[in-house]
């Protein structure tokens, strides 16, 4: 009994001991930005190849606009549940005044803290509901990674020719394959810009796609990309967070279109290029918003121009010759408008081009389709919300399932 | 040689361990304790390593980030009621040495039959009815999910571990199927806040407080358990079967009703924590709205030795170290599985002291040396 107590004590003794150890860096910042405290909700941790992705550009934006880190609160493994409201929350009380959120399902618990704290900005990067809540404080974001994939296409259907060329493969043999999260309008409008890019410069091509069902499962990914190279696919990309697919393609040998960032380490053979998006653009934008006292808009869109949509460097190893410099004119194109990724002029659905269509901008239960998105000869494509909206099943691509 | 001789050169081991009789009540909470104490020790120790910080800045975090401002107050204390309420929930199979480990699944289905109701009655029903229907229907759904097993138990002895966990992942299959069927937009996998605008089928909050309702039931549920086990012939019933199904036959019990009365009691407040949680808190159905509580509930109705009572300690404790750790993680910038290991840290500490209390160590006595 004795010795115990001793033991007891003892440890208090060391714990108070080191009690008076440290205290908080209180790091100054720059003065410009002195009354700004940020707050990011992540569903994962850095593990996520998603949420490392919002994690940097964060780190990257305070970094550059001189925020101290102790204004800058990010907390990882928030549930899409009412955990992302009691984040929301708790940010509010840390003094926050600009919260942001990466993932599709905080939406809701988003715009519940958003009532409750009118005068905190709330940013949510994904999200639908933005223009219809019709809150000052709420705001969705995304980028158009169409034109990124557009352009990671082109880089595909440049692989293609060569292989057609080269006598590897014949010009209807050129199939491709893509590993898809879920049948959503995000990764649809995803894999048809790629197919699309692609198509521009190899105009006999074809592709299959097949859904995981999740946004992270590696061996779901990696069974996807084996099975549609065992169909007959001679290049895949992927829309999807982890290296299961470029994996396996190394394994195979077969080229690989990334997203998300360069996997040219795991896959110095098959790797062609990447597309990726850079939250860091819309951060700026946002917390230069709270801080000269303007509205954030409700909708926000970054392209090329904004440095929102990213190509990562091209790897020359596996890309076909000359891939860069057609790469480089497509971007100036995109960037320029010349080139539209959704012309009607370039895809047809069951045979004939599509002159009219009505998309689901203003999520509801019923799915109603609400808004005319084709006009001038193209499919509007994040134009009327952030998120994206495309979700036409055309020619040329094979569902070989589908998975909500 | 005489048996004498050879004795004296077999030689006594320097630590031997001796089974302890009864030891105090005061004792047996001073060992534990300490365990608590030690458990956190080596997190400090730990967070020591890993981030250099303090013991006292780890602690004051933890304090903080459980009991800084009001509504970590309010999160925590819900959070320990919804782990307490589903720990409830399997204390009484478990009394009775049935091993329930669907309680996720069970609770994850009576999520889905709330959420349901306010999906397709939410402007059908006046609030009062529809939140009354909710409750009978999702109290209804964890107990046709635990009679399931139950009745396979009772009537053809199959294992009820394996049938239990299984249904867990049936509830959540059949979660996942309606999800989709229901998401907003079309495809995304999301329900999103249900009625967000009407409020339908959301527990009403008791003055400005949402979560002071969930709180008040799970007191209730446990002074009620409580009773139930301890005070109650069912409570008793429930020991005899637990302790030898021959002599709760040989005294007149119906083991089979005896059974399936417990299970549907099980499955029937695992139904009120799935209601709870969807109505009091969430206010929509993801795959995850249990979130593992349903095992993590079994771990503490076994650290209280199945007294609802206690349990309500170590639910609190629980949810404690996790929102603590969580506050570190978040200041520091750790990995978020901080929480877990740091939770690990004092579940093994308690459980571990578990062998003190019922054996003694005894060391080698020195006069043992002497001849």
């Amino acid at each position: 009994m004795k010795k115990l107590l001793a033991l007891l004590l003892t440890a208090l003794m060391i714990l108070s001991l080191t009690a008076c150890g440290s205290n908080d860096k209180n790091e100054e910042g720059s003065e410009e930005y002195k009354n700004i405290k940020v707050g990011l909700i992540c569903l994962h941790n850095e593990q996520s190849t998603y949420d490392l992705n919002f994690i940097n550009a964060m780190k990257d934006t305070c970094k550059k606009l001189g925020i101290p880190e102790s204004r800058m609160i990010i907390v990882t493994g928030i549930d899409e549940s009412n955990a992302c409201y009691e984040a929301a929350k708790d940010l509010v009380d840390r003094g926050c005044n600009i919260i942001f959120a990466d993932s599709f399902g905080h939406e809701d618990f988003m715009i519940q803290a958003a009532k409750e704290f009118p005068k905190v900005q709330f940013c949510h990067a994904t999200g639908t509901k933005a223009h219809t809540e019709g809150l000052a404080n709420y705001h969705n974001a995304f980028a158009s990674i169409y034109e990124g994939r557009y352009a990671a296409g082109v880089a595909a259907g440049l692989k293609l020719n060569e292989m057609i060329e080269s006598g590897k493969i014949t010009a209807d043999k050129a199939v491709m394959g893509y590993v898809g999260a879920y049948t959503y309008a995000e990764v649809i409008s995803g894999y048809t810009s790629f197919y699309l890019g692609a198509k521009s410069v190899c105009p006999s091509v074809t592709m299959k796609v097949q859904f995981t069902g999740s946004w992270y499962d590696e061996t779901a990914e990696k069974e996807a990309a084996e099975k549609l190279i065992s169909a007959g696919c001679v290049l895949i990309s992927q829309h999807a967070d982890s290296m299961g697919a470029p994996t396996a393609c190394e394994k195979a040998g077969v080229p690989n279109v990334s997203y998300n960032g360069s996997t040219v380490s795991s896959c110095p053979n098959t790797f062609i290029v990447s597309s990726r998006i850079n939250w860091a653009p819309y951060y700026t934008y946002a917390i230069n918003c709270v801080k000269d006292n303007k509205a954030i808009a409700a909708d926000w869109t970054g392209g090329f121009a904004e440095g929102s949509v990213e190509l990562s460097a091209i790897n020359e190893k596996a890309a076909a010759a000359g891939t860069k410099d057609k790469v480089d004119a497509v971007v100036a194109d995109l960037k320029a408008g010349k080139i539209k990724v959704f012309s009607t002029s370039t895809f047809t659905k069951d045979g004939s081009a599509l002159t009219s269509y009505m998309a689901d901008i203003d999520s509801d239960a019923a799915y109603t389709p609400d808004t005319e998105v084709i006009k001038d000869g193209f499919f509007h494509e994040s134009e009327f919300r952030s998120a994206p909206a495309f979700d036409i099943q055309i020619d040329g691509i094979e569902l070989l399932n589908s998975k909500f | 040689m005489t048996d004498e001789k050879k004795h004296k050169h077999v030689r006594e081991p320097l630590i031997h361990l001796a089974k302890r009789d009864n030891l105090p009540r005061s004792k047996a909470l001073l060992i534990r304790t300490i365990a608590i104490a030690l458990g956190i020790l080596i997190t400090c120790v730990f967070g020591f390593l890993i981030i250099g910080w303090s013991p006292s800045r780890i602690v004051h975090a933890m304090l903080d980030g459980t009991f800084g401002t009001e509504n970590r107050r309010w999160d925590l204390f819900e959070k320990t009621a919804i782990l307490l309420c589903i720990s409830l929930a399997v204390t009484p199979a478990f009394r009775m040495r049935f091993w329930n480990i669907g309680a996720e699944g069970q609770t994850l289905i009576a999520c889905l039959t709330s959420a349901a109701c306010m999906i397709k009655l939410g402007d059908k029903l006046p609030n009062p009815v529809l939140l009354l229907v909710m409750l009978v229907l999702s109290i209804t759904a964890g107990m046709i999910w635990a009679l399931i097993p139950a009745i396979f138990k009772a009537f053809w002895n199959t294992n009820e571990t394996l049938f239990t966990l299984m249904m867990n992942y049936v509830a959540t299959q059949i979660t996942s199927y309606f999800i989709y069927i229901w998401s907003v937009p079309k495809g995304s996998g999301h329900i999103g806040i249900i009625n967000p605008t009407t409020h339908s089928g959301w527990l009403v909050s008791i003055g400005d407080y949402p979560y002071l309702l969930n709180i008040l039931v799970t007191i209730v549920m446990t002074i009620t358990s409580y009773i139930y086990l301890n005070h109650c012939k069912h409570g008793y019933e429930i020991s005899v079967v637990g302790e030898s199904e021959k002599t709760a036959r040989y005294i007149g019990i119906n083991v089979k009703a005896v059974i399936l009365r417990t299970m549907c009691i099980s499955g029937a407040i695992c139904g009120l924590a799935g209601f709870l949680i969807v109505s009091g808190a969430d206010h929509t159905v993801i795959t995850g709205s249990v979130g593992g509580l349903g095992f993590t509930a079994i771990m503490v109705s076994w650290l209280a030795k199945f007294n609802p009572l206690a349990m309500s300690f170590f639910a609190f404790m629980i949810a404690f170290l996790g929102k603590g750790a969580k506050e570190i993680t978040t200041l520091s910038g750790l990995d978020s599985s901080f929480a877990d290991i740091v939770t690990g840290f004092v579940i093994f500490c308690i459980i571990g002291c578990e062998f003190f209390i019922n054996y003694k160590i005894k060391m080698r006595r020195k006069e043992a040396k002497h001849e």
